[in-house]
């Protein structure tokens, strides 16, 4: 009953969603923008019909309702209610029908929030987004159809992948990554529309998706380093990353959709890189189908990659559809896509951001070739090949490091040009940042040049970011007396974005840190140990307690209990275990983690005496690793901020009317013109510009 | 109008160096990491240049062949081709996987030396996400069951 319903509701929402993606184009051709109502209409229907199959799957799974080939694939009574409800995105149909839906819900939110904006730029964008969803669509119904019946009807089945349902966080990334994900199909519908509306001239189209975009942002962020901690909390080698095919995956959009925020900011201010701003986009997209391919189809072996039959295929034509189409629009709107503006100054913050972009798309060239490369080489040569982690850690160590600089160089440039006076007062005072963390980085055993070139530009770029705040907010506490609470709140108020990706750069130094700091000072030790016996590393004692075993519902568990010693006395415990599913040859690792500010003890369960007299631990001590989770949140942190509406809702206006601002002339460095409240030109409250002095950022006036 | 002409020639130059000098550090780079996945037979028929190069050997795990010493961690085993063909011995530090078993798939990786010993340093048990019933003796709970108090079944 609930199958057939599913199953019809994906069928309508097929029909619905190409009634509409035809809809649009027709009635602007014949101007019949009466028409237009319909198309959205089309992509609402759409929202409501995937959202019934969606619910239809979830209720089917709760009720083992076995007859769904879905549910036969992963549902199994033992498993708990809560890894049942997940198990949406277990496996191939079922994250297919997610990620359609997740689809679904950002068109239905697009073109309500942007329904009434006149012009063809929005019709066009849902059209294009009606088009992904066509291809969604079609999975759905052909090779990734979850609601195929299933006869006769097994009593149970086997539950999920015992690695997916091992650690809440299943709960958490793949929500977030498809969140991510597929909120880049939104960018890059609004860029078709651009293009084929042809108001790629106005550059609009870049403001009206920059919120989206950085949602989407910041959903991928939060995405990635959650994959991290689930790979850190469950697969037992005391790791995050391992260049895994599927880690790249997620990554690879993420470079190229940083790399757009940054170039967007470019186009808004300076109106250049028109061509380049597009092609990131689109590249993004592209990029997110790429790589569920990677993860879906089956060409990878991983976690992730559930096994299939056909659905590469469509996967690789669609690829090929979108770069096709959009080639065709962007040399159909080659003269609109001339820059108008142009570079005046090397010594510019817009520099800075080509730099910037130059160096996250080799980045992702870089991590794209390794990962595609054993899948042409297969192809080509026959020969199966894996590419080192070597590869990936010695080509990118360099682009991080100089992308870490700039992060603490780009904020302290202003647009267009600056003066010598500007970059002494800007660029000279954070080395001192740089200074204290190289002398920290020595004093602490970090050894490797890049592990001490990472450490110096954190401290470089963390003391650039907070400066910035610093200046900003002392100017307006010295010009309108402000208190530094309520400066802080009208600085950030003011610039969001702007103040928001400082607090973005924070994050990605305290990740940084993490990575620099667990990666060159980790230390492990393994050994088999009796009951009574110790084993040490980093200074760190554990003794065994005891190996046991136990029955849990849905699995079976055996533990070994270390109790943690301090100066001879017992401080808590850490248990390792290792799970047994049914029908799973295999146990899954349960490491156990003790985090302190400054670092976890990780420990791990190898290996076991059925009779319970040894157990083989791995211990390891990870320097830092708490700081790169700490650095996820003040990520998002900076994109939710970057986010919230403006409290005068027109930013944009007034972030341009303060870039005119431009330098006080004669202004001698380090001297502060407002120091007299009052006495800063155009200080005077609602005049509205902006005031700007070289050891000043711009102050913005608030409505009286 | 020249000038700017000039100027554009100038940046289309740059940017062919940088992109042709990046494509060479990425070839460079890939030459010496690329890690070929061989099996038993494959690694012996290539003779010295098999030796100390790295390489991801599949194949299974010889019955019998399995020495672990728990207390040194000292692990040594030898794989085969699927079929018993061709014979690498391999050695490993650390604990095996807890399911390490005679015939089963395995991958190691690691680098061959003139010794004719396989040093290992990660080892990877092919395993499938397919579900199928345990066979007899497969069951899990049976290697632990001494450990779970109060069941006696």
């Amino acid at each position: 009953m609930t199958r057939l319903l599913a199953h019809d509701a994906l069928l309508v929402s097929l029909a619905v969603i190409v009634f509409g993606a035809l809809v649009a184009p027709v009635a602007i051709r014949r101007g019949r923008r009466d028409w237009l109502p319909l198309a959205f209409a089309a992509v609402y229907t759409n929202f409501v019909l995937v959202t019934v199959a969606a619910i239809a799957m979830v209720v089917a799974l709760v009720r083992h309702d076995f007859s769904v080939s879905y549910v036969a694939q992963v549902g199994s009574l033992a498993t708990p209610l809560f890894y049942t409800m997940i198990s949406l995105w277990g496996a191939l149909e079922g994250s297919i029908l997610f990620w359609a839906w997740v689809l679904a819900l950002y068109g239905a939110l697009v073109v309500w929030i942007n329904r009434r904006r006149p012009g063809n730029l929005v019709p066009y964008a849902a059209t294009a987004l009606l088009g992904v969803s066509f291809f969604f669509a079609i999975l759905l119904v052909g090779p990734a159809d979850p609601f195929l019946e299933v006869s006769p009807v097994p009593s149970d089945g086997p539950g999920p992948n015992p690695l997916l349902q091992n650690h809440v966080l299943m709960a958490v990334h793949p929500p977030l990554l498809y969140l991510g994900y597929v909120g880049m199909s939104v960018p890059f519908a609004f860029a078709v529309g651009a293009m084929l509306s042809g108001e790629v001239e106005s550059d609009d189209w870049i403001r009206l998706t920059r919120r989206w975009t950085l949602a989407a942002w910041g959903f991928l962020s939060a995405a990635i380093i959650a994959g991290m901690w689930w790979s850190y909390e469950v697969l037992g080698w005391g790791g995050y990353w391992a260049w895994d095919p599927v880690e790249n995956a997620s990554f690879i959009p993420w470079l190229t959709a940083t790399a757009f925020l940054h170039s967007a900011m470019v186009q808004e201010r300076r109106a250049m890189l028109r061509l380049w701003n597009l092609n990131l986009v689109v590249g993004t997209f592209v990029l997110t189908i790429l790589g569920t391919f990677l993860t879906r189809s089956g060409i990878i072996s991983s976690v992730h990659a559930f096994t299939t039959g056909t659905i590469g295929y469509f996967f690789l034509a669609f690829i090929a559809l979108v770069l096709l189409a959009t080639l065709a629009m962007i040399a159909g709107n080659s003269e609109r896509l001339r820059t108008t503006g142009r570079l005046d100054s090397a010594a510019s913050r817009e520099t800075v951001f080509l730099l910037n972009n130059l160096f996250l798309t080799a980045f992702m060239f870089t991590v794209l070739v390794g990962t595609l490369f054993p899948l042409v080489a297969e192809a080509v040569r026959g020969v199966k090949v894996s590419v080192g982690e070597p590869f990936f850690n010695r080509m990118s160590l360099p682009l991080v490091v100089t992308l870490l600089l700039l992060m603490g160089v780009g904020p302290a440039l202003p647009w267009k040009s600056a003066t010598r006076e500007e970059l002494r007062e800007k660029l000279l005072p954070p080395v001192a940042g740089a200074a204290v963390l190289t002398v920290l980085a020595l004093l602490v055993g970090v050894r490797s040049a890049y592990g001490i070139l990472a450490f110096a530009f954190v401290g470089y770029a963390v003391t650039a970011n907070l400066r910035e705040y610093w200046i900003g907010m002392s100017a307006r506490h010295t010009a309108h007396g402000e208190g530094w609470g309520t400066a802080l709140v009208r600085l950030v108020g003011g610039n969001r974005r702007r103040y928001g990706g400082y607090v973005a750069h924070l994050g990605v130094c305290l990740v940084a840190l993490g990575v620099a700091a667990s990666s060159s000072l980790r230390s492990e030790r393994e050994a088999t140990l009796k009951p009574g016996e110790t084993l040490s590393v980093a200074g760190r004692t554990v003794r065994l307690k005891d190996v046991w075993g136990r029955e849990e519902p849905q699995r079976s568990v055996v533990g070994a209990t270390l109790e943690i010693i301090e100066a001879g006395q017992v401080r808590g415990t850490i248990e390792p275990r290792m799970n047994f599913y049914p029908g799973q040859q295999q146990p899954v690792p349960t490491p156990d983690v003790r985090s302190t500010p400054l670092g976890d003890l990780y420990a791990n369960l190898q290996a076991f005496r059925p009779d319970g007299s040894n157990a083989t631990v791995k211990l390891i001590h990870e320097p830092l690793v708490p700081w790169i989770w700490l650095g996820g949140l003040v990520v998002v942190f900076g994109a939710l901020i970057g986010i919230a509406p403006s409290r005068r809702g027109r930013e944009a206006v007034a972030e341009d009317a303060v870039t005119l601002g431009g330098t006080v002339p004669g202004a001698v460095p380090g001297t502060v013109p407002g120091a007299v409240p009052g006495a800063v030109p155009g200080a005077v409250p609602g005049a509205g510009a902006g005031v700007a002095a070289p050891a000043l950022p711009r102050v913005r006036e608030e409505p009286a | 109008m020249a000038a700017n002409s000039n100027r554009r020639r100038w940046a289309i130059v740059a940017v062919a160096l940088l992109v042709g000098a990046f494509a060479w550090l990425l070839y460079g780079g890939l030459d010496k990491n690329i890690v070929f996945f061989l099996t038993p037979n494959e690694l012996l028929t290539k003779g010295a240049a098999g030796y100390d190069v790295p390489v991801r050997l599949g194949g299974q795990v010889k019955p019998g062949s399995v020495k672990w010493d728990e207390k040194s961690l000292d692990l040594r085993f030898a794989v085969t081709d699927t079929g018993g063909a061709g014979e690498v011995a391999v050695r490993s530090t650390g604990s095996p996987p807890q399911m390490f078993r005679d015939g089963m798939g395995v991958v190691v990786e690691g680098r061959y030396g003139r010794d004719r010993v396989f040093n290992a340093t990660n080892l990877i048990v092919k395993h499938s996400n397919e579900y199928r019933a345990p066979k007899a003796g497969e069951r899990p709970q049976e290697m632990y069951k001494t450990l779970i108090k109060g069941t006696g079944s």
